[in-house]
């Protein structure tokens, strides 16, 4: 580490324009002065782009828990949370502080990867809002302090889609033949489907699920593309007009593009919640529950919400935010609806195995086509192979015929 | 003249090919809403922005910092073993060569996986100096291959001579062999670099939390959306790294044209 720092001092691209953030932090400062001074580093595993770091003048939420604490924070980021969940099981890494989201968090609840909180180092957990606790994915609310939250709901785009558009049956319309775009990943894909068709999207019949991976099947020749970042471009450029996403994802494009709607479905929906945990490989739990009672901060919840676009569920952050925020049905819809949604819950592996390979049948496409595809391929790869060096061998016993001609003569 | 014509377009529809997407990427990185289609207008915020971004800093950080010990390391170890693998016997040295191909055949994510695992096995915690370990391995093969057609090149008996005239091993090795071979030490370096600079594959399974390398960290951003900082950052990188290369070739040229004038005059 020492060798990096050599280094950072010889980039001279490297100009950190402080910004110069006074901290008004109006916290008990006490708490956070315990590790001063002992050179003390964490390990924060977050998604990405999910942290106000500083940019736009905003807040920089690691370098002010640095100059608070004193505590050294190393932030890496995830793209999923099976990436995350591969990491940490594996045993190959340490972190202090991750932030997975609901169903995940159940999971390592049960294969006992995180541990319990003690909720004297994170006094600000009393900022939460009451119906965060308790959660179906951490009934006791030991393990985990709610981050941010959201809902999955449906954005098209008002101009080309005039009618009224309620849930998610509007992915299957065929007058909106490839406009339409999905969810990349298994589990958003089949939740949609099952809700569909009226199932819970956290059913272990199997029957219910196969007849999702048919609806889902229906679907594919009306989409567009499958997609995960992408549907920002696709969808302000109105490329394509209609899709599911997340709540503040679609708060996201809507500064982009006016015309864009979106609605919760309202025959229900799934909601997430992504909150902070700490690992039991931790050796640093004090620092790392610091960390997280900072992240709860009414600014610094605030400061996140805003960055993210994602709804806070802390009710002090919250009072904070500006009015059109606070009041928008996007991010913080009425009680009456939110009651309509549920948490995915963690199955078990081998459900989740079944469901992800249903998910590559669907994508892959025509099961008539894979059966003779591969084994074709193959004996074409292997017949060139073969090719190549019968031509090889013959071209060399021809030079040396020749050298051999050439010597006799 | 038709023929001409017809080569002429040839190469611009090629670099055209080649380029398109670099130019698209630069032009994206002057947009002013954060859309990759949408032409808003023209602004400077994102690298303003870029400079302000931690987060991306400590991973370019991160990248150019393993991008530049690894290949060093590598570089060392690769001119060695090929001067080693150049020296050997006709059939050991068809072995050496075969294994050291392996690696290069060798698909990036067994390549990583397996990497992860010896770390797992040795009890190495991930970091840096996992990362730096996985990228010299990674990285070795091509310094090698850069290097043994050089070797190849070299007059066998100016080793010969030099030690004839009183040079012990190591002298010959730095008086004689690296001189000879430098161009290909050089290029096998550069090659290093640039794998060392975008690999992701096995980067991500051996990184840990403190070395988290640029690519990893504009994949994480994909949930949400990648920020066009990487694009004001990329445009940077392009134009920093075709500055270099002319300038380089400037030089070149001018050495070249030292040599001539001093043989002609």
């Amino acid at each position: 580490m020492k060798g990096c720092a050599c280094f950072v001092a010889l980039i001279p691209l490297f100009i950190f324009l402080s910004t110069g953030f006074a901290a008004d932090i109006a916290a008990e400062v006490g708490i956070y002065d315990k590790f001063k001074g002992q050179g003390i580093s964490i390990n924060v595993y977050n998604w990405g782009e999910y942290m106000s770091n500083g940019s736009d003048g905003k807040l920089n939420v690691n370098k002010e828990f640095e100059k608070l604490t004193g505590i050294h924070v190393n932030y890496t980021t995830f793209a999923s949370n099976e990436e995350m969940y591969a990491k940490i099981s594996s045993g190959s890494v340490v972190y202090d502080v991750i932030i997975p989201s609901d169903y995940m968090i159940s999971r390592m609840i049960s294969e006992k990867l995180l541990a319990r909180l003690d909720f004297l180092n994170i006094p600000n957990a009393k900022n939460v809002m009451p119906e965060f606790g308790g959660l179906e994915y951490d009934p006791t609310g030991a393990y985990s302090v709610p981050y941010m939250w959201g809902t999955v709901g449906v954005v098209y785009n008002s101009r080309e889609i005039k009618g009224e558009v309620d849930g998610f049956d509007a992915l299957w319309d065929k007058k909106l033949k490839r406009n339409i775009l999905m969810f990349s990943n298994s589990r958003d894909a089949f939740a949609i489907a099952l809700k569909k068709l009226g199932f819970s999207f956290n059913t272990e019949n199997r029957e219910e699920i196969l007849r999702a991976q048919g609806e889902l099947k229906k679907q594919k020749e009306l989409v567009q593309a499958y997609v995960m970042d992408e549907i920002f471009d696709k969808m302000q450029s109105e490329e394509a007009w209609i899709a599911p996403c997340y709540s503040g994802v679609a708060l996201a494009m809507m500064k982009g593009n006016k015309d864009l709607r979106f609605v919760l479905p309202s025959g229900g929906t799934s909601r997430f919640v992504d909150a902070a945990c700490v690992p039991i490989s931790s050796k640093k739990k004090e620092a790392a529950e610091l960390y997280i009672n900072f992240l709860n901060e009414p600014e610094v919840a605030c400061a996140n919400a805003l960055y993210s676009d994602c709804s806070t569920p802390n009710l002090k952050a919250f009072e904070m935010l500006p009015e059109e925020i606070k009041n928008s049905k996007i991010a913080y819809p009425d009680a009456e609806v939110l009651k309509n949604t549920r948490c995915y819950r963690f199955g078990s592996q081998e459900l989740g195995g079944f469901i992800e390979s249903l998910w590559i049948e669907v994508l892959v496409g025509d099961e008539d086509n894979d059966n003779w595809v591969m084994p074709v391929f193959i004996v074409v790869c292997v017949a060139a192979v073969t090719c190549i060096g019968v031509l090889r061998v013959r071209g060399k016993r021809r030079k040396s015929d020749v050298y051999a001609g050439s010597s006799k003569t | 003249m038709k023929r001409k014509l017809g080569s002429r377009l040839y190469v611009a529809l090629f670099l055209l090919f080649m380029y398109l997407p670099i130019l698209v990427l630069v032009a994206f990185s002057f947009n002013a809403s954060r859309s990759r289609s949408h032409w808003t207008g023209f602004t400077f915020a994102w690298y303003n922005k870029l400079f302000h971004n931690q987060e991306i800093w400590s991973a370019i950080l991160n990248t150019l910092f393993v991008a530049t010990i690894a290949p060093i390391v590598a570089t060392v170890l690769g001119t060695i073993s090929a001067v080693g693998v150049h020296f050997l016997g006709k059939r050991f040295k068809r072995i050496m060569i075969t294994l050291t191909n392996l690696p290069i055949i060798n698909p990036e994510i067994i390549t990583g996986v397996s990497l992860m695992l010896m770390f797992k096995f040795l009890r190495i915690e991930a970091g840096f100096k996992t990362l730096i370990l996985a990228h010299v391995s990674f990285n070795v093969p091509y310094v090698i291959f850069n290097v043994l057609p050089k070797l190849k090149q070299m007059d066998k008996h100016l080793c010969d001579v030099a030690m004839d005239l009183g040079c012990n091993w190591v002298q010959v090795f730095f008086k004689v062999i690296l001189p000879e071979i430098l161009p290909g030490v050089m290029a096998g370096f550069l090659m290093a670099v640039a794998f060392s600079l975008d690999d992701f594959v096995v980067s991500y399974f051996t990184s840990g939390p403190t070395s988290q390398a640029l690519p990893l960290t504009i994949f994480a951003m994909t949930r949400r959306k990648v920020s066009p900082e990487i694009n004001a950052f990329s445009s940077i990188m392009f134009v920093l790294v075709l500055s270099i290369i002319f300038v380089m070739q400037r030089l070149e040229l001018r050495s070249k044209q030292v040599v001539r004038g001093r043989k002609t005059g």
